[in-house]
């Protein structure tokens, strides 16, 4: 480790970028995901010895990440804002000719922002899952891998190159698959890890592709010869640039969930709940929102990408919104209110206004994690159920979780002044001005009116109404949760209310001029409509969705029965799953038996063929040991004979 | 007189034929082996016939090996037979087929 030390004091800058002297916070960024790492190293060998006393571990180690993200933050907030970008080697990766890759960090306004997310809201995770999975016989596991994944994803993160970044985006895709499959007893379980990790390798194949474009046009893989050069090595409206922004967005899709690849997400609740929040919240679904902002120079070159993917965004949030609004599960409302959020996300990215979309991914991360802690609290206090209709009147039991909850849904639905409310309105502002997005801020518009009703709709009937958990076999007590799970919800909360004031003034807000030197924005800005009309009509989608919501489900007490048409369709998510597995999953099961199938006949059957035809042969032959001797001398009498006659035919003997 | 050499030849054809008959159809191990006896001696007679055609010795002194190759056989043959009878208390060739399969 220590020629690691001796490496990572030597600050190598970028080449416009004051360099960081050795010692400062930014030249220890390298640590961030280091420590994290070690200590999920520690508790893979050492957590059965340590117990209950692996959490503290754990939550040691993101203690100290956070420090440190913080103190890189409040580093870079001391510099000019033109030299807030450092970029340190630590070891060779690989010199092949000259391609040269480094393990090396890169910190920089984006990076900064999302290490402090993912530390801050990852501590806040690890520290509710001490109360969370108390009792697991699986306690320092849990911990060991989610310590991984918060490692990871910085990793993703810091990563200075595309290639550190996709080793990152592939240990999160790891760690996913084991968190997702934590409870793998359970068979279903499994499967959603395993369908996790299928989806996400699809789109990894993308992002790997146009990593070999990139070095194919640019030479190198490191952001710092890449992003810089683009438009000098490429040209405005480059058609490369648009095969690589297309391929990039492969990967962003598979990883942040878009359509068509969103449909690990929703099953990606088999995990135990504080997962489900670190998963959709601080790492992996960010990870492609964060990758395609990373990558903005790319994207300017040719705003006609972006807006293509900007519709298929838009696409993921209104059909990811209308499945939620079908769900019955407390959880999968929530993974699909994800999806959608996602959607808005990459709307924002994609349509040229990275700020919004990273803005958006904060408030997001604050009020989903939220969100999914508060479904965990409720789900330990009545005994793990899951089904909404089996609750109700919780309110009263569990009043921290349910007020901050409520904090989380006013905050997600657009609640004027709350962290949502600005985020989606940038997001919406920036489509209304870009030519040709219109459309998209429609969408955008009628989505933040369903999102405000199905999350309403979550709220009310788990919250509100009168108990319908008295019909949960065997009977259930619900209570407040510990302090170690209330005390984060709380933290979250204060964060849900607040987080907009971050970038609550759009252009002159204080993300917007923090993230300026880091990502390139390209949105239009030709107002279609009066951007207070716009703004207007998303508080008034969202009135609307929570007042509807509110209406129909406070009077509505039992459990309605199973849905049919319309309904039930988006109850099946649409039945996307069903088409892939129909047009993906049987005929390569097919295949699979075919290749099975030609393996075990043709292929083993000539081998077992010629072994069972020498065995016949020598059964066959068995037979002429008669054991009599007599027999044996007239055979070689026979054959005395043959040769005599063979001799004297061939005239040898004379 | 001189017997022709044709005679001997057909003299000792007809032992071997007797000897090699012996040998397919009896059963029993003792009379099998002195039709292998007869027959080594009718092949004794057609080298010791041979090498008088020809004027030389070569013929005699293979029949001396001969000689001498079935006196070793009979020593280690009898023994094996005295022995069988021991073990299956027959000399009937057919009852020794430990070898079938």
């Amino acid at each position: 480790m220590s020629h690691l030390l001796l490496a990572a004091s030597e600050a190598v800058p970028l080449s416009d970028l004051a360099s960081a002297p050795g010692g400062s916070p930014a030249a220890l960024a390298w640590l961030i995901p280091v420590v994290p790492a070690v200590s999920a190293g520690l508790l893979m060998i050492f957590g059965k010895r340590l117990g209950r006393v692996s959490a503290l571990v754990a939550v040691a180690a993101m203690v100290v990440s956070a420090a440190l993200s913080t103190s890189v933050f409040v580093h870079l907030q001391a510099q000019p804002t033109d030299a807030r970008s450092f970029e340190h080697t630590i070891a060779t990766w690989m010199s092949v000719g000259p391609l040269t890759i480094d393990w090396g960090v890169l910190v920089d306004p984006l990076s900064t922002v999302m290490l402090l997310l993912v530390t801050w809201v990852g501590l806040l995770i690890h520290i509710y899952s001490i109360g969370y999975m108390h009792g697991d016989e699986q306690y320092s596991r849990y911990f060991a891998y989610l310590n991984l994944f918060a490692a990871s994803m910085l990793v993703l993160v810091l990563g200075s190159s595309f290639l550190t970044l996709f080793v990152g985006w592939e240990l999160v895709g790891l760690c996913s698959y084991l968190l997702i499959g934590f409870w793998f007893e359970r068979r279903d379980y499994a499967t959603a890890a395993k369908k996790a990790f299928v989806v996400n390798r699809i789109g990894d194949v993308g992002f790997l592709i146009s990593m070999f474009v990139i070095f194919g046009a640019f030479g190198s893989l490191s952001f710092a010869g890449v992003l810089p050069e683009a438009e000098t090595v490429l040209g405005a409206g480059s058609v490369t640039a648009a095969v690589i922004c297309l391929l990039l967005f492969v990967g962003a899709a598979g990883k942040s969930a878009q359509i068509p690849l969103h449909v690990w997400l929703p099953d990606a609740m088999a995990g135990p709940t504080p997962v489900s929040a670190l998963i959709h919240a601080a790492t992996m679904v960010t990870a492609g929102v964060y990758l395609v902002a990373r990558t903005s120079p790319l994207w300017a070159l040719n705003p006609g990408t972006g807006l293509l993917v900007a519709y298929i965004g838009a696409a993921t949030a209104l059909v990811a919104a209308l499945i939620a609004c079908a769900q019955n599960d407390i959880k999968k409302i929530l993974a699909y209110s994800t999806v959608s959020q996602l959607g808005y996300m990459v709307i924002g990215v994609a349509i040229g206004d990275q700020v919004a979309g990273v803005f958006h991914l904060l408030t997001h991360g604050f009020f989903k994690a939220l969100l999914f802690l508060a479904a965990g609290s409720v789900m330990h206090a009545v005994a793990n159920q899951t089904d909404v209709w089996l609750m109700g009147g919780l309110l009263r039991r569990m009043p921290i979780t349910a007020i901050t909850a409520g904090i989380a849904v006013l905050a997600i639905s657009g609640f004027p002044f709350l962290s949502g409310f600005f985020s989606k309105e940038e997001i919406l502002v920036a489509a209304l001005d870009t030519p040709g997005a219109q459309p998209v801020w429609f969408i955008g518009a009628l989505v933040a009116g369903l999102t405000a009703f199905y999350m309403t709709r979550w709220f009310v009937l788990v919250f509100l109404g009168n108990p319908r958990w008295t019909s949960i076999e065997p009977a259930v007590h619900p209570h407040e949760s510990p302090l170690t799970m209330t005390v984060p919800l709380l933290v979250l909360a204060v964060a849900s209310a607040a987080g907009g004031l971050i970038n609550a003034q759009g252009e002159d807000g204080f993300l917007h001029h923090w993230l300026e030197p880091s990502v390139q924005l390209y949105r239009g800005d030709q107002a279609f409509i009066e951007h207070g009309i716009a703004a207007t009509s998303v508080v008034i989608a969202g009135l609307l969705g929570i007042g509807l919501a509110y209406l129909l489900y406070t009077r509505r007490w039992r459990r309605p029965a199973p849905a049919t048409g319309l309904t039930g369709f988006a109850q099946r998510a649409f039945a996307v799953d069903t088409f892939y597995e129909w047009s993906v999953m049987r005929p390569g099961r097919f295949v699979a038996w075919g290749s099975e199938a030609f393996d075990r006949r043709g292929i083993d059957g000539l081998v077992n063929g010629l072994a069972r035809g020498t065995g016949g042969l020598a059964t066959f032959s068995r037979r002429l040991q008669t054991g009599f001797v007599r027999s044996y001398a007239l055979a070689v009498l026979a054959g005395a004979v043959l040769v005599t006659a063979m001799l004297l035919g061939s005239g040898l003997g004379r | 007189m001189d017997v022709p050499a044709g005679y001997y030849l057909i003299l000792a054809a007809a032992l071997f034929t007797v000897g090699l008959v012996g040998v397919l159809i009896r059963r029993s191990i003792i009379v099998m082996f002195m039709c292998v006896e007869l027959m080594l001696n009718s092949v004794n007679l057609t080298f010791v016939t041979f090498g008088r055609v020809h004027g030389n010795l070569d013929g005699q002194v293979l029949s001396f090996f001969v000689m001498a190759v079935a006196a070793a056989e009979v020593t280690v043959g009898l023994a094996l037979i005295v022995n069988l009878f021991r073990l299956k208390a027959s000399t009937d060739a057919d009852d020794v087929d430990g070898l079938r399969s």
